[in-house]
């Protein structure tokens, strides 16, 4: 169990990311949507909403980077993993806070406002009801971490991470006899990503690709669309 | 200078009556599904009254529109880029459904199936969100009806600014006039520069803008920017939907559905050439009341040999220029100055444009009091202020309304005296600056009101933008899945797809 968890389910979950992500954005990008309620329903949405996106983004970026940082890297700015672990903890409690406060004012709202409740489809109350139960378990996982404050612990799910990504096949052997709160939460996780293609959460992707785009990549504000160019290079 | 064609509308509110056939044809064929039964891509508002959604002209409240920044830019006035995405988690902006109205339906099964009871059976309203029973429907798409309500209430209105409204609650000073609303294409639409997609774009060709369903993601944006809350949210797709302008029908020629189906006659439907080069420019300039004066310049006039070089040098087909020197728009509101943009102080440069209503003289002994100059009486002795309709089109600016409201009166004396008397009326042409020919010619297109005159709408060239070899076995409007219509029992990515409104009511 130990082995499909750490060893198999995380290349099963990856692969239904990236290739369930690419079929939707291709074969049906009419469904590719944030699925924002806010004009059913704008109380507890404002609030909720930031809070949860605000500590979902912080943890999700905290993640990223904390357990995709190569360890010889970390080693070479001279940062201590206790320093590190200290530091996740501190960012990653506080974005787990505003995310929890959040995400249960959204799930409130999703199962007892009776307009949001009947407009949401069953994947919708699964997925938050999913990411507010990994959220508890990661706020869990805090005390668990506490007691390695040395940083130990975190350091095994570092060389996990990056033995997933650079295809070592001992990658599951790096975290045996760790505390059940983190194979759970990993399990979860995992789960998470492999349901990402078939729920709302798509919109993440665009999140992080739109404020570039719009940004940067369009210049002032219009877009006029032309057929005859289409045309011409068509032609060309 | 870069020459468009742009389709422009003309609505002459002298003649709307308020008969909602342009909103209830519009309904069948664009809004009648799943999650837009609160939307209305056309309706009807009467006026004064805070509209719908409620009190949307209140950019102040809503935010919608451009504002002018203190370096002389213009920026949307929900913010810049940077602030637009800040907002992305939650739209302050944002009017909520009840703004607009609870969709509901009645049980009528009740009706029939009801058991042997003491009363009557009745069908009751029932949310066509939560599907739950309403105790007491709060609000409706029209509920000012022909002043409905109080006037405490209505009085909300904004176009009264400037105005002692007090006096036009009592019942022999009060007034109304129909305001029929689309989107209005603008040529600088807030719209499309909230999407932070880039969903929403303006045809070079036409004008028409635009949400492209599949880009769209729902960050919904394009509804607080657009100034005339003319952008809906389909809260069952997760995607915004607006007015199309009908634009299968006009790539053919034909009118939209809402022109076409209007029992008054009172749209007019016609090509404007305009130069999208002065377009910042006209939409930046300081004072509110030249927006209107701005805009005119915008356009280019399809007579002037320049220009028609100019217009076929940027590809602009042959009876598209045609069509802009016969056009209904060019005449009404270039040549005789008697149409205005809806708020031009949003700055977004609209295209549809409204006639301003004349109205009855306010009583019948001033009436005779009236010193009724070659049988018109004054404007300013008409029912409806015109400080009132100057706020509504002119950002406030009663003299290019003052000019119009004359030049209306004075076609119907002109006429009266030609029919009636069989004397051509010289001096009231003259006084408000027209001659007879153009008088005449403004009778025909507006009293007569033929359709070929009212709708002069050039086809679209598909034959030089798409090739006609690949579009064998097209299936035209689709989701573009394919041919698909849409509905496949496996829903492997959750939600439903693209329903036509055929499918809609099923």
């Amino acid at each position: 169990m130990h082995y499909f968890i750490f060893g198999i389910y995380p290349y099963i979950a990856l692969s239904v990311l990236v290739i369930g992500s690419i079929a939707r954005y291709e074969r049906d990008p009419f469904t590719w949507k944030t699925s924002s309620s806010q004009l059913l329903r704008r109380r507890q949405l404002v609030v909720g909403s930031v809070l949860f996106h605000i500590g979902v983004l912080t943890i999700f970026i905290g993640h990223l980077f904390g357990l995709l940082t190569p360890l010889w890297l970390i080693e070479a700015l001279g940062i201590s993993h206790e320093a590190k672990q200290i530091l996740a903890i501190v960012v990653g409690g506080a974005g787990a806070a505003a995310a929890l406060i959040g995400g249960f004012m959204l799930l409130h709202r999703r199962l007892f406002d009776a307009r949001i409740r009947a407009t949401s489809s069953t994947m919708d109350i699964i997925i938050l009801s999913l990411l507010m139960f990994q959220l508890c378990l990661g706020t869990l996982s805090i005390f668990v971490s506490l007691q390695h404050i040395n940083g130990s612990e975190m350091v095994k799910f570092m060389e996990w991470a990056q033995a997933i990504f650079t295809l070592d096949p001992r990658a599951a052997s790096y975290t045996v006899g760790v505390s059940w709160i983190f194979d759970l939460h990993i399990f979860t996780g995992l789960t998470i990503f492999t349901l990402f293609p078939f729920t709302r959460l798509v919109h993440l992707l665009s999140g992080l690709f739109v404020p570039f785009r719009y940004l940067f990549l369009r210049p002032g504000y219009q877009i006029v669309r032309t057929r005859k160019r289409a045309a011409k290079q068509a032609a060309e | 200078m870069k020459v468009r064609a742009q389709i422009g509308m003309v609505l002459n509110l002298d003649k709307c009556i308020g008969c909602h056939t342009c909103s209830v044809t519009c309904k069948n064929v664009w809004t009648s599904r799943d999650g837009v039964e609160y939307a209305w891509f056309n309706n009807v508002e009467t006026k004064p009254g805070i509209g719908y959604p409620k009190d949307w002209e209140n950019q102040k409240r809503w935010n919608g529109g451009w504002e002018r920044g203190p370096g002389g830019g213009i920026r949307p006035k929900q913010g810049a880029k940077w602030r637009i995405l800040a907002n992305i988690f939650a739209n302050p902006n944002l009017p909520e459904i009840d703004d607009y109205y609870e969709p509901f339906t009645f049980d009528y099964d009740h009706l029939k199936s009801a058991p042997e009871m003491e009363a009557f059976p009745v069908a009751q309203p029932r949310s066509l969100i939560s599907g739950e029973r309403m105790e007491k429907i709060e609000w409706g798409p029209n509920w000012e009806e022909i002043l409905g309500g109080e006037f405490a209430k209505r009085s909300k209105d904004y176009n009264f600014e400037g105005i002692q409204k007090e006096m036009y609650g009592e019942y022999e000073q009060t007034f109304m006039m129909y305001l029929p609303r689309l989107c209005e294409h603008c040529l600088n639409p807030a719209c499309v520069s909230a999407c932070p997609s880039g969903a929403i774009y303006k045809r070079e060709e036409d004008g028409v803008v635009l949400i492209d369903q599949e880009k769209c993601r729902g960050w919904r944006m394009c509804v607080s920017g657009c100034p005339y809350k003319k952008v809906y949210y389909n809260w069952q797709s997760g995607k915004s939907e607006k007015c199309t302008f009908c634009y299968p029908r006009l790539e053919s020629g034909l009118p939209t559905v809402c022109s076409e189906t209007c029992v008054g006659r009172i749209r007019y439907i016609g090509v404007m050439l305009y130069d999208a080069d002065k377009i910042a420019d006209a939409a930046s300039v300081p004072d509110e009341k030249q927006l209107y004066d701005a805009q005119l310049d915008v356009f280019l006039d399809p007579n002037d040999p320049k220009v028609i070089a100019a217009a076929r040098a940027e590809g602009v087909p042959e009876d598209w220029i045609e069509s802009a020197r016969k056009s209904p728009i060019w005449k009404m509101a270039m040549e005789w100055k008697i149409a205005f943009p809806l708020h031009p102080e949003y700055r977004t440069l609209p295209m549809v444009w409204y006639v301003p209503p004349l109205s009855p003289i306010q009583n019948a002994a001033e009436a005779g009091m009236i010193a009724a100059q070659d049988g018109m009486p004054d404007v300013k002795s008409l029912r409806i202020p015109v400080q009132y309709l100057a706020n509504l089109l002119t950002a406030g600016d009663e003299a290019p309304v003052v000019s119009a409201l004359e030049r209306m009166l004075a076609m119907r004396a002109y006429m009266r005296s030609k029919t009636v008397d069989g004397v051509v009326n010289l001096g009231v042409a003259k006084r408000v600056g027209m001659t007879p020919q153009q008088i005449d010619e403004m009778y025909q297109l507006m009293a007569i009101a033929n359709y070929e005159d009212r709708f002069v709408i050039p086809t679209t060239h598909r034959e030089v933008v798409e090739d006609a070899y690949d579009l064998r076995g097209g299936c035209g409007f689709t989701d573009g899945n394919g041919c698909s219509s849409g509905v496949s029992p496996g829903k492997l990515f959750g939600s439903r797809k693209f329903v036509t409104p055929k499918e809609g009511w099923q």
